[in-house]
């Protein structure tokens, strides 16, 4: 079945920049087998390609039924975050050639999600607590007939948090969310600092209000963890500190 | 999909799922959903939260001075007896040091194993009891000790 399909002539060899690497799969299909299971893939692959395209190679070439999500395949869409070597990360961000392709590369769904299929993990809760802290912009009083304008200092705020992809990979790789998934998350605070520091947004109150219950940004345990796993480089650990600082400072 | 998916694993046996009566997935623990978590609107976890960080700054203090006298200095562990404790809980200033790092120590620890179990403790039922032996625990310790710290008798026979 890991049959290679890409056919190469002997003498371009030598000159060919593909290399075989393994693709050690977490495999899972409800409608077979209660179990998830590692599945080995060898595939002949230019180091400088990515792990998706090594995914892809896999789904159209040599098994069909692998099950996974992309969408832009460029970093965007945040649909492809997974756990590759351990570390979660977007398929579409990683290259073979920066994660030791002499070693199996092991790719399995991010944790603390539901698994449906192979690397599909059921999102909803996720987004039940991006929903959950109102991530749009709330104002009062009436409608400008102009744009509403901030300074530059005013924008530099919550300049970090505005990046988010919603990718998944910083709440999945929490150790307190894979344990309880009633804490909000680090996603969802990033998506909640974002209007909270925004000078023309004013429910930040309320935002605050939500973050400060049991489930909210004091489970957080400082483990950094979701700092390493963003793949669009924000500071998600020092963001939820910042929304702990705010709700200390404006007690006393 | 293709009709070409066959298995990745085909065990020889019959399988006992197939697309109609698929296997159970394996749920997340304590999936948030539209109705949970409840809002309590209180400032317990701030304060909580808060209180880890101060009471640890003087536990450094307290707990590392604790165990110098206590272990290190002056002949070490070797002379601790009824004796020496008597002699330190004579003057006010142990007997002070003494029950400020009991309650600091105790709540401390208690806060600490509280977040531990609302970790770790899945069902609704194991954290509630849990943490009903934990405060059970935690309020005996502290009136015991502090009984002790204040009614010792250098005297009792
Ligand atoms: C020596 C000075 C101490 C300092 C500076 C200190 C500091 C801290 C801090 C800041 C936390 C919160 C960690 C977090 O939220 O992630 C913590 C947690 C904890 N502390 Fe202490 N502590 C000290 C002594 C003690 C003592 C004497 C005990 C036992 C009675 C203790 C038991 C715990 C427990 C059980 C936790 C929870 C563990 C966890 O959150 O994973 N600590 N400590
Ligand atoms: S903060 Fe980073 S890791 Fe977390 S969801 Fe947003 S883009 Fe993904
Ligand atoms: S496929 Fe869109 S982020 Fe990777």
């Amino acid at each position: 079945m890991a049959t290679p399909t890409l056919e190469k002539t002997g003498s371009a060899a030598q000159a060919s920049p593909y290399i075989t690497v393994t693709f050690r799969v977490r495999r899972f299909n409800p409608e077979v087998s209660a179990e998830a299971t590692w599945q080995d893939f060898q595939v002949e692959i230019d180091p400088k390609e990515r792990v998706l395209d090594g995914l892809h190679k896999i789904k159209w070439d040599l098994d069909g039924s692998l099950t996974f999500r992309r969408s832009c395949a460029h970093g965007i869409c945040g649909s492809d975050a997974m756990r590759i070597n351990g570390k979660n990360r977007l398929a579409c961000k990683t290259l073979i050639k920066d994660i030791n392709p002499e070693k199996p590369i092991t790719v399995e769904p991010i944790k603390g999600l539901t698994v449906l299929k192979d690397l599909v993990v059921d999102m909803e809760p996720f987004f039940q607590a991006y929903r959950d802290v109102m991530p749009f912009l709330i104002t009062k009083g009436n409608e400008p007939t102009r744009e509403r304008l901030q300074s530059a200092e005013d924008r530099e705020r919550f300049d970090d948090t505005t990046k988010c992809i919603l990718c998944a990979a910083c709440t999945s790789s929490c150790p307190v969310f894979w344990n309880d998934g009633q804490y909000f998350g680090p996603a969802a605070i990033v998506n909640a600092h974002r209007f909270i520091f925004d000078s023309r947004d004013e429910a930040g109150e309320q935002r605050l209000e939500i973050l400060n219950d049991k489930d909210g940004v004091w489970r957080c345990r400082t483990t950094f963890n979701c700092t390493d796993a963003c793949p669009r480089g924000i500071e998600v650990t020092k963001a939820i500190q910042e929304v702990k600082r705010a709700l200390i400072t404006r007690r006393f | 999909m293709s009709a070409e998916t066959t298995p990745a694993v085909s065990d020889n046996d019959i399988s006992l799922y197939d697309v109609d009566n698929p296997a159970p997935v394996i749920e997340a623990p304590r999936k948030r959903t539209k109705k949970t978590p409840k809002a309590t609107r209180t400032n317990f976890e701030m304060y909580g939260w808060l209180f880890m960080r101060l009471s640890g700054i003087v536990l450094v203090v307290l707990v590392l001075g604790h165990l110098l006298i206590q272990l290190v200095l002056d002949g070490g562990v070797s002379k601790i007896g009824f004796a020496f404790v008597a002699g330190r809980w004579a003057s006010p200033f142990w007997q002070a040091w003494d029950l400020i790092m009991l309650w600091l120590a105790m709540l401390h620890g208690a806060n600490g194993l509280r977040t531990v179990i609302n970790d770790y403790a899945e069902r609704d039922n194991t954290r509630f009891w849990l943490k009903m032996l934990l405060y059970t625990a935690t309020v005996f310790t502290v009136l015991l000790g502090t009984l002790v710290i204040f009614t010792f008798d250098p005297n009792i026979r």
